[in-house]
């Protein structure tokens, strides 16, 4: 499939055309009809999620949001393929893979309304936290793969980037550095074409993303990021790999159908007809017509799951709009493993100018 | 005018009379910047002196260097403080140095935009006043405007400096004040500190966006009889010994407010300043009502970090009554 798919040639490795009509059967993962659907239900419950925490923002019941509309195939990907022992180094925009590992949208909601607490994902296994300074995580990642080895572990690490992320020094750096240890790493690059506002062609003058592994003497591919089975057959491949030693480089090519976040305005830089082309490859509406025509799904009974969606994320942002409001000792206590008394006199004071405050009242 | 525009003009102004002025960064061609700082200069400008970089700090700012050791003067953009930290080897190793290690024969002026500080309900990374980390670092200027007007003045002395300029924005008040600037060029010496308001009980120091909290104090403490001189700092280093320390002289004590967190920060930089040259006019300790050392809480928690009048109020009654 690797070698099929050079990334010198350009070619890009997709499963199911638009129509969700098979391109290539032997590409086809190995998959069960119920995974599959299952894996469209949560793609669903993604997509819905992400659009509601959109609509909540608007009403200001939450602070900026990064969207995922569009991308939702490559969360889709990752949730069929990860285990529960393999490792997820997320960026901030793969809200299905999230919640596949475990992380409750209770949670995100509450990251997203300004607390710490809700990127702890304290039932979710191996994941870290979400990371906003760009591509710096991807080390981290090839730390723990590092450790994986070393501690003689069956478990794989997925890594994932933008393509604005893989103008880094960092993103080079972690790829240099699995490939030298033979870290278990699956690096995944969301290359939605867009930094903020900055195209593709300004970001790299390379072909694609997936070539930019070839010289650090990797495996590397470039899949349609809207094609779910194109996501998995990558990525079960790549974990192969990567579970004997030898990283890859997946670059998912997909499209970032909303903002860049709700601060930001897209019809700044882009286009309507382009957006217009891009929602012509939607990866919900392609598995969609893929299922319908197996007879796997039944569109007429998708606007009752919606309503159930809409229920139940209703239910989890309420719940973290009513957790309980930031306590003060939550500013300092979690620093050092012992708090140094300076900063423990800071806090004192502090507290003394509320008590001050409050017989002021 | 607001604090974007006075920005926005002072690029234009020196975009348009000298040929070398460039300006760089994430965002701040096509789309003008995610604040809108540089909106409209490429179009006027054209691509080749306003322009969208990859994504990578580091690369701004160790190519602005070469930049600068050919000629050009650019004018770069870190889009958040807290995002420049990948630049930081290039200010330390490069930037702040080149002058000094090539006995002059390369300078680096360049100015390092940065939108910096808290009170924005931001996401992670989006909120922390670093300033002290910069003026730290030997061979670096480190700017920080209160108000559009000095915004202008300030950066066009900044775009002008043989050196490199580290210019801090205080993004909580981009938009938050509006003020009578003229339209034409104007400058204001960096290293200058700007004495707001005369007052003979107590000096209270701010800067950035913490100088209209500062304001706000004064006028409580003024209802209270206590007479306060309060001094927008303006530029972190060089620091204006001489204004700080002839106000201290005058009232006996001092009060420092800043975002950034308290330890090595620059109140104490100050409160070694009064100590050196004022101390036999000291009549009360120094006080610092600063950051905490910590990091900035994410929004739920930012009120209990973000200073407010109140407690400016509360700690310069205490000193003023000690």
């Amino acid at each position: 499939m690797f070698k099929e798919y050079n990334p010198l040639d350009d070619k890009l490795f997709q499963v199911i055309d638009k129509d969700g009509k098979i391109l290539a059967k032997k590409h086809m993962p190995d998959i069960s009809d119920e995974r599959v659907i299952q894996a469209f239900n949560d793609m669903l419950f993604a997509r819905t999620a992400d659009m509601m925490a959109v609509s909540y923002q608007r009403q200001g019941r939450m602070f900026t949001y990064p969207p995922n509309f569009g991308q939702e195939a490559i969360s889709g990907g990752l949730a069929v393929v990860m285990r529960d022992q393999d490792w997820l180094v997320p960026a901030f925009r793969e809200l299905g893979a999230w919640l596949a590992k475990g992380a409750s949208l209770k949670e995100i909601f509450l990251y997203f309304m300004g607390y710490e607490d809700g990127t702890v994902f304290k039932d979710a296994k191996n994941i870290t936290p979400i990371a906003v300074p760009i591509a710096s995580q991807l080390l981290h990642a090839v730390g723990i793969g590092y450790a994986i080895k070393y501690r003689k572990l069956d478990s794989v690490v997925y890594a994932i980037v933008g393509d604005g992320g893989t103008s880094t020094g960092d993103f080079h750096e972690a790829l240099n550095f699995a490939a030298v240890w033979d870290a278990p790493v699956v690096f995944i690059v969301q290359n939605n074409q867009f930094a903020i506002s900055v195209p593709f062609k300004k970001q790299t003058r390379s072909i694609n993303i997936a070539v930019k592994g070839i010289a650090y003497g990797m495996e590397c591919i470039k899949v349609d990021g809207n094609d779910l089975f194109a996501m998995v057959k990558a990525l079960q491949e790549a974990a192969k790999l990567a579970g004997e030693g030898k990283p890859v480089l997946i670059e998912a090519l997909t499209y970032r159908r909303g903002a860049h976040t709700t601060s930001d305005d897209p019809t700044k830089y882009r286009t309507k007809e382009e957006e217009e082309t891009w929602a012509l490859a939607d990866p919900i509406d392609r598995l969609r017509k893929y299922l319908v025509s197996k007879k796997l799904w039944n569109e007429d009974s998708e606007e009752a799951l919606l309503a159930q969606f809409k229920k139940e994320i209703d239910r989890q942002f309420e719940e973290a709009e009513n957790y309980p409001a930031y306590a003060l000792d939550d500013v300092f206590k979690f620093h050092y493993a012992d708090m140094p008394a300076d900063l423990r006199r800071q806090q004192v004071e502090y507290e003394k100018f509320l008590q001050w405050k409050e017989a002021r009242k | 005018m607001n604090l974007v525009t006075a920005i926005n003009q002072a690029i234009d102004i020196k975009l348009s009379e000298d040929p070398n002025v460039v300006v760089f960064g994430e965002d701040v061609g096509v789309e003008g910047g995610v604040f809108r700082v540089t909106e409209g200069l490429q179009q006027k400008y054209g691509e080749a002196r306003v322009f969208d970089s990859p994504l990578a700090e580091s690369a701004i700012i160790g190519t602005a260097v070469g930049m600068c050791m050919n000629g050009l003067r650019p004018v770069v953009e870190m889009q958040f403080s807290g995002f420049a930290y990948p630049g930081f080897n290039q200010m330390i190793s490069h930037a702040a140095r080149m002058r000094n290690r090539t006995r002059g024969r390369y300078t680096t002026p360049m100015v390092i935009r940065m939108p910096y500080g808290g009170g924005i309900n931001a996401l992670e990374h989006h909120s922390e006043s670093m300033e002290a980390l910069y003026g730290h670092i030997p061979g670096l200027k480190v700017v920080i405007p209160s108000t559009p007007y000095d915004a202008k003045g300030l950066l066009i002395s900044a775009i002008e400096s043989d050196d490199t300029i580290i210019f801090m924005e205080p993004k909580r008040i981009y938009r938050a004040i509006k003020q009578e600037v003229p339209e034409e060029k104007f400058s204001i010496e960096i290293g200058k500190a700007k004495v707001l308001n005369a007052g003979t009980d107590v000096t209270l120091v701010a800067y950035g966006a913490m100088v209209r909290e500062a304001q706000k104090a004064v006028a409580l403490a003024k209802k209270e009889n206590v007479s306060v001189e309060l001094i927008d700092l303006r530029t972190i280093y060089p620091i204006d010994r001489e204004t700080i320390v002839n106000s201290v002289k005058k009232t006996g004590r001092l009060v420092v407010v800043h975002e950034g967190p308290t330890t090595f920060g620059v109140a104490a930089e100050l409160t070694a300043i009064v100590n050196e040259d004022s101390f036999l006019s000291l009549e009360a300790p120094v006080k610092r009502v600063t950051g905490f050392d910590t990091i900035v809480p994410l929004p739920r928690g930012e009120h209990h970090y973000i200073i407010t009048p109140e407690r400016i109020h509360f700690e310069l009654m205490k000193t003023a009554r000690f």
